[in-house]
């Protein structure tokens, strides 16, 4: 089954108009209510001079083709108004007519239950350290509580949360802006291909679209309109991920965030959005509790500290508490050289990554 | 009259046997010099003319022709006046043909008739003394560099009276006394590093089995004044790498004070030097920062700034310890065995891993990608010099380099015991098979290394490294087996895998 011809047609028309949609200006809501626009009122709002042509391009519209080309990238169109449209999103006002999904189409069929829950996992492409990490052990928390793990596969945060599943064979699904059969940014492209590969990327453009500047916002809607509850990680103060928040809260959506240091500059979005009441989100069990009901489910941990040996598990602590490079835990070259044997193992444990500056980061 | 005077030509790190021929016959009075000089050679006319008047010789107002043979050979620079004075001194007479058959010289003149420092000496008289002549003629400065060379006798000369008196056997050839250059107030020494325990240990590492390392750290932190010191934790220059040294630095012109040059080399050359000017070029190759570094220390800092080009043309010094530049008529190799020691920021803003960094992942891979590539791969040790925290700069020395040094010299006699017989000297050079061979790890460091592996935080290409480096700890706890707790220190020195080349996990 496929895509039903109205549909298809429909999201041609939106592919066409591409180009013109920012003419209607910047602004969230109105590119809400222009994407909820039916096609004539689409037509007339955005095409302009060029009307006459899309009229004709619109009605000569083959379907046929349109479902060809999709064949032909091994993709799937789950429109509207098939049963394996996840229902949440059609509450959207503006809800795409088709999603085209590549890879298991199956991880969005699951969600045409209204209640299985799946969690949004956005954030901070610029994430600091242990912003990933905690974007990771999210998305492989829920992900292993069998939760599906929604996120746009943006550098840093998104990214981070789409490892941290895969990292437990899914479930996830990545909302891009663009064709989902294009990874984008390029530089994911390894992520991409495995997500592709057992999980699902979809977009509500057709195979192959290059994204415009409005696609982003308007793939956010998207993720929101999917997820029981949407999680920020790190968020600057007008970040993409705060348009994230604020859709799923028109959707009457939970959404949470990761608290940050409230003097980093890089977490003051999604401080503000704790402040007016947002879910406090400090791991997968928090936002399990939230989607599954507290105490159904128990996150996948880390290893406990507490089997370390004392010279190790000091060690640990000082990096908890930001003595976090070796220069700042020892003073002497020979308690270098201890300090760096003690990072090493604490590392292949698991407890600790390497990060950038040779600053240690405590996994979570 | 015929005369014949033998001199020297350099020829890259060599020199080839130079005869000047100067003839004398009745005409009118010209001179002129053949043989391939380039504008020093024929400037050295004017030189070599007004310095026989000055000197108190008669300027013989005859027909004369200067050869500089062989023909087919392009002579360069001053060096040739000392030869065509005494070549004209005795056609005309003004000296016994006797004493030119047993002494070769070399040197400038200036119009006074005083001989001036000229470069390249030292590899003059291995020249002469190859070509077997008794003497060297050689001015005063540079004599002591010319007595290098055994079995040959020097004469240090300040002026051309000077010569003409050896040259007929009135004056006995001296050396003049070595010249001790004054002892600099103080050799830069690791005490004076503050913090940094991690950078003093990993560079201690380096200096032990002669590993590159790559410092990385903001701006200010201290990387370059930490490379500085690297010389100071290095085993003393052997005769054989002295003499080589002062080789180079003579024929470069940079070879100042006298005698043999004692402390290893230390360049940092310019982010923006060109390939030439790093390996060697020009259309008579002379060497470059990597040959001048030769048994010393090649420091590029700020490593992404240089020109991929530039990085590019250090693969080969780097990997066969020559360089050969290759030109139409011949190839010149000059020896590059030096240590790398590379800095740069770990971001573009150098601030990577603090709160006040405000590099994308995207901006941060860009950078690292500059940094990848054939030098990397040489490269194996990284550390992190993250700026020092407050207290550590008020702390007191924590180390010096005397004791670091004791360590390093006993971590290389322990190597060089090992790889006796391989041609080898340090853990660095140590081939992936050779550490299969000799690298001797205990079961616990071979888990280790495997699940490091499993993990993803290691390369294969990484692997071997870090036992190369491994081994080099273990040498320097003076312990046979190469242990776990080697293995770690090894791996908390060890570059991300990004920049090893490999996808990270």
């Amino acid at each position: 089954m496929t895509a039903c011809d109205a549909c298809l047609r429909r999201t041609a028309l939106v592919a066409q108009l591409a180009p013109h949609v920012e003419r209607g200006g910047r602004d969230r809501r109105k590119l809400g209510e222009m994407l909820a626009l039916p096609d004539e009122r689409l037509i007339k709002a955005l095409a302009g001079a060029r009307r006459a042509a899309v009229v004709d391009a619109h009605e000569g519209f083959d379907p046929g083709r349109a479902r060809a080309r999709l064949a032909a990238a091994s993709m799937h169109a789950v429109c509207r108004h098939d049963e394996r449209y996840p229902p949440r999103l059609l509450e959207a006002r503006d809800a795409p007519a088709v999603l085209h999904v590549a890879g298991d189409v199956e991880r969005l069929a699951v969600l045409a239950d209204r209640d299985v829950p799946a969690v949004a996992v956005v954030g901070a492409r610029r994430a600091g350290g242990d912003g990933i990490e905690v974007a990771r052990s999210l998305g492989r928390g829920l992900a292993a509580a069998g939760v599906s793990v929604i996120s746009g596969m943006a550098l840093g945060i998104d990214a981070a949360a789409h490892a941290g599943a895969l990292e437990v064979g899914g479930p996830t699904i990545t909302v891009l802006a663009g064709g989902a059969d294009i990874a984008y940014p390029a530089s994911k492209r390894g992520l991409h291909r495995e997500l592709v590969r057992t999980q699902a990327a979809i977009s509500e453009m057709p195979p192959g679209f290059r994204p415009y500047r409005w696609c982003f916002p308007a793939r956010n809607r998207t993720i929101a309109g999917l997820a029981s509850l949407t999680i920020v990680v790190e968020a600057a103060e007008r970040s993409g991920s705060l348009i994230t928040a604020d859709l799923a809260q028109e959707l009457g959506r939970a959404v949470g965030a990761v608290p940050g240091p409230v003097t980093a500059s890089r977490c003051t979005g999604s401080n503000a959005l704790l402040r007016d009441g947002a879910l406090v989100i400090r791991d997968a069990q928090d936002a399990l509790d939230e989607v599954l009901g507290i105490g159904v489910a128990t996150a996948l941990t880390g290893r406990r500290p507490a089997a370390l040996a004392p010279s190790l598990r000091a060690l640990l602590r000082h990096v908890e508490d930001g003595r976090d490079t070796v220069s700042s835990l020892a003073a002497t070259p020979d308690e270098a050289q201890l300090a760096l044997e003690g990072l090493a193992e604490l590392e292949l444990l698991g407890f600790l990554r390497r990060g950038p500056g040779g600053h240690y980061v405590r996994l979570p | 009259m015929l005369a014949h005077v033998t001199t020297f030509a350099l020829d890259g790190l060599s020199s080839r046997r130079i005869t000047v021929e100067v003839d004398l016959r009745r005409g009118l009075p010209a001179f002129t010099i053949v043989g391939r000089g380039d504008a020093a050679v024929r400037e050295s006319r004017e030189r070599v003319q007004t310095a026989l008047i000055n000197a108190g010789f008669d300027f013989p107002q005859r027909r004369i022709t200067v050869n500089l043979a062989p023909a087919h050979l392009r002579k360069v620079g001053p060096g040739f006046d000392l030869a065509t004075a005494c070549g004209v001194l005795v056609a005309s007479q003004q000296l016994p043909p006797s004493g030119l058959e047993q002494w070769a010289v070399f040197g400038e003149l200036g119009l006074g008739g005083e001989l001036r420092h000229c470069r390249g000496v030292l590899t003059v008289a291995e020249g002469a003394r190859s070509a077997g002549i008794a003497g060297l003629i050689v001015p005063r400065e540079c004599a002591r560099e010319a007595a290098l060379v055994d079995g040959l006798a020097v004469a240090g000369v300040a002026d051309l009276p000077a010569v003409a008196a050896i040259l007929r056997g009135d004056r006995p050839p001296e050396l003049p006394p070595a010249v001790r250059p004054e002892e600099t107030a103080s050799e830069p020494d690791l005490a004076d590093v503050r913090g940094h325990s991690d950078a003093v240990r990993a560079l201690t590492i380096a200096a032990a089995g002669a590993h590159n390392i790559l410092l990385s750290g903001p701006p200010g932190t201290g990387k370059t004044m930490l490379a500085r010191r690297v010389i100071s934790v290095l085993p003393p220059l052997t005769r054989e790498e002295a003499i080589a040294v002062t080789r180079i630095h003579s024929i470069a012109g940079r070879h100042v004070g006298d005698g043999l040059v004692e402390q290893r080399p230390f360049r940092a050359p310019h982010h923006t030097i060109s390939p030439p000017g790093l390996v060697g070029g020009g259309t008579l190759p002379t060497p470059g920062e990597a040959t001048l570094a030769h048994h010393g220390i090649l420091f590029l800092d700020e490593l992404s700034e240089f020109s991929r080009a530039a990085l590019e043309s250090l693969r080969q010094p780097l990997e066969d310890g020559v360089v050969a530049i290759v030109r139409s008529q011949r190839t010149v190799t000059f020896p590059t065995r030096f240590q790398l020691v590379a800095s740069t920021n770990p971001c573009p803003c150098g601030h990577a891993g603090e709160r006040r960094c405000r590099c994308s992942e995207a901006d941060i891979a860009r950078h690292r990608r500059k940094l990848s590539g054939p030098l990397l791969d040489r490269i194996d040790l990284l550390v992190h010099m993250p700026r020092p925290c407050p207290s550590a700069l008020e702390n007191g020395a924590t180390t010096s380099s005397r004791d670091v040094l004791a360590e390093v010299l006993e971590a290389r006699e322990r190597q060089a015991r090992r790889l006796a017989g391989t041609g080898l000297r340090t853990n660095s050079e140590l081939t992936p098979q050779l550490v299969r061979e000799l690298v001797r790890a205990d079961a616990a460091a071979h888990r280790l290394l495997r699940d490091a592996y499993a993990q993803g935080r290691l390369s294969a290409r990484g692997h071997g490294r870090i036992l190369r480096v491994a081994r080099t700890v273990a040498d320097l706890a003076a312990s046979e087996r190469v242990c776990a707790a080697h293995v770690k220190v090894a791996l908390g020195l060890r570059k991300d895998a990004v920049l090893d080349g490999a996808v990270a996990a």
